[in-house]
């Protein structure tokens, strides 16, 4: 384990910049969000940022190739695959968390070659979670966030930042710190495991964290797919799509083209199952009320996901749905009520 | 997805989202509102190869991109084609583009109906209505061209109307009473010139009473295809005996953009094709 003192941050931050990109949370009005680092950036590395960081490896919108058309002839130009390096500082044990949901999607055959480049070029350097907050349920999914995964994990603890390569790319990045890093020694790992264990103290007092998660198989699924739940909740749903903008592991995009002066960009982005027009086509829509796609969104995290991938969740318990959603509706509440049908009904027993 | 030929044409950098460039090299008016696009590589030839059942992106940059199924056969080498019916921005482009225009062709996406497994040897059944007949006759050319693996061939094919009916040129000249092959043709309601069969598919169906050991292949307007597996079952068929197709909305063809998910299926990557049981397995959400 290196250290290196809070006084000594900005020092560190150049030094990751180099000749590559940081991104690092920064205060930006009431908000905080992973922003390029540049000399006197308002880094606030407090709490949670806005979004999980999941923009660096599959970017809200991304040009993928372009064309060129000159009467009925047509140009094709594929966009060089990003591989230019870059660090981030400061995503959480539940953003890595995120970006391990996405690699399933991402990675699976046939591979995503722009998020499989980005997954290469990036550099992540963890944060361990001082101050989990009352929409934090990370822990329920097993994710351990005083001892995140990443490249590189720290741990702030009072003016001390602690720092641990936990992969090569980590190492690397340690290693062309140089003197930078100071060896932490035992005084490091004392201090590390005096702030594992406040944090765990922490969750341990949160109402969400212990929740239990739904094993929805065959005898439970009509239940779950026919509940009057989904059209009780959904009833308040506005549709507006921010629980999956802000969510780490939500995947969905939409590829559209736009003409420019240099010729079509086609361009993918993210989009939304929330969204009415998501699965709209010539023949209609297999999805018309909102509690369609409502039941959707939820089904795919703790049902169909799990399904197709050994079990595990398309949630990390982040909470920033709980945070954000304009309507106080969250995964939370759907497991809970979920589970409470199952307890009146009986189901699967 | 046996023989998946997904990558053939492709270096290790490709991504699936990245097209390759065809021409449409004859374009045939089939009915009111459907062509059939003749479409090949720049130097000839089928852009990539793929399977009876596989379908492929077609777009015209700037104006859209959309998912067809390829209604040619393995067997032709020298072109692919799609039949496209006018329904929106991208399809009424194509309908009034003309031969030589250049397109964009990214695929082959999703699985196959088993020609080479559960087809093989038995006795078939086709049944489609209108567009329907697309993505079977696909399959249908690859029967009749390795005509001794398959038992008997009977096609049931309607349409709203006479003018409606698809490749009707080549069901008559190459299809029916060619090498054991039996067209059973119907529209929907009686019009001048037409001495056929006039009645709705599902019902059709049940007229010809096909005795209940066949293995059917089922396509057509999702109405048509409900009321059809609710006939076959009353003829003793059971579900494993019938394949058909879903058809979603999609973008990326390859089970990631989310798009044509329903329950732990993605219709793109582990369809078109399903067997009916196997439907039984999903929310009913298509």
């Amino acid at each position: 384990m290196k250290k290196i003192s809070t006084e000594k941050l900005p020092l560190l931050y150049a030094a990751l910049n180099g000749d590559r990109q940081l991104w690092i949370p920064v205060q930006d009005g009431d908000r905080v969000e992973f922003g390029l680092w540049r000399e006197g950036a308002a880094v606030n590395l407090a709490g949670k940022t806005l979004k999980s960081g999941k923009d660096f490896f599959f970017p809200q919108n991304e040009d993928f190739v372009s064309f060129q058309k000159e009467g009925k002839k047509i140009t094709i130009t594929e966009k060089k695959r990003p591989t230019d390096e870059f660090v981030v500082f400061g995503m959480r044990g539940c953003d890595l968390a995120g970006l391990e949901v996405l690699d399933l999607v991402f990675l699976a055959e046939p591979k995503d070659s722009f998020y499989e480049a980005r997954r290469g070029a990036g550099v992540i350097v963890t944060l361990a979670c001082g101050t989990p907050d009352e929409s934090c349920f990370c822990t329920a999914f097993g994710v351990n966030p005083a001892e995140p995964k990443g490249d590189v994990a720290a741990w702030l603890v009072g003016d001390t930042l602690y720092w641990k390569p936990t992969s090569d790319k980590g190492e690397k990045l340690t290693a062309e710190l140089g003197s930078l890093l100071e060896d932490a020694g035992a005084d490091g790992d004392k201090a590390v495991a005096e702030q594992q264990a406040a944090i765990a103290d922490i969750l341990k007092q949160l109402p969400n964290t212990e929740l239990e998660l739904p094993k929805v198989g065959d005898a439970e699924f009509d239940a779950w797919f026919e509940s009057p739940n989904w059209a009780k909740m959904a009833e308040s749903c506005l549709g507006c799509g921010t629980c999956t903008f802000v969510c780490p592991t939500c995947q969905c995009y939409d590829i559209q083209d736009r003409d420019t002066k240099d010729g079509i960009r086609r361009f993918r982005c993210w989009d939304s199952c929330m969204y009415s027009d998501f699965t709209l086509m010539a023949h209609g829509n297999i999805r018309n009320t909102q509690m369609q796609r409502f039941r959707q969104r939820f089904m795919h995290k703790l049902v169909y996901f799990p399904q197709n991938n050994d079990g595990k969740y398309s949630c990390v318990g982040c909470g920033r749905c709980v945070e954000k959603c304009p309507s106080s509706l969250n995964i939370v509440k759907v497991i809970k009520a979920m589970q409470a049908m199952e307890a009146m009904e009986g189901v699967g027993k | 997805m046996s023989g998946c030929s997904c990558g053939t044409n492709t270096t290790a950098t490709k991504d699936m989202l990245i097209p390759m460039l065809g021409v449409v090299t004859n374009i045939k008016q089939q009915t009111p509102d459907v062509q059939t696009y003749r479409v090949e590589a720049p130097g000839g030839g089928v852009v990539f190869p793929h399977l009876p059942g596989q379908c492929a992106m077609v777009s015209v940059p700037g104006v859209g991109e959309a998912m067809f199924s390829i209604t040619s056969s393995p067997t032709n080498t020298e072109y692919m084609e799609f039949s496209v019916k006018r329904c929106g921005m991208l399809t009424d482009y194509l309908h009034h583009m003309d031969a030589g225009q250049e397109v964009t062709v990214r695929g082959p996406y999703g699985n196959n109906f088993p020609v080479e497994t559960e087809l093989k040897g038995k006795d078939l059944l086709f049944i489609a209505g209108g567009i329907g007949l697309a993505p079977l006759r696909s399959v249908i050319n690859y029967v009749r061209h390795n005509r001794k693996n398959y038992g008997t061939v009977d096609i049931v094919y309607g349409s709203r109307s006479a003018a409606d009916l698809v490749y009707l040129d080549e069901i008559k000249n190459e299809w029916d009473g060619k090498d054991d092959v039996k067209v059973h043709l119907t529209i929907d309601r009686e019009e001048d010139g037409w001495d056929g069969h006039v009645g709705f598919v599902p019902n059709y169906v049940k007229e010809l009473a096909f005795p209940p050991t066949k293995t059917v292949l089922v396509c057509g307007p999702p109405i048509m295809i409900k009321f059809v597996l609710q006939a076959l079952q009353e003829m003793g068929f059971a579900k494993t005996q019938v394949y058909t197709t879903l058809e979603l909305r999609m973008k990326c063809g390859i089970g990631k953009c989310g798009r044509c998910n329903i329950g732990p299926k993605y219709v793109c990557r582990d369809g078109p094709v399903f067997r009916c049981d196997e439907l039984d397995e999903i929310p009913d959400e298509y």
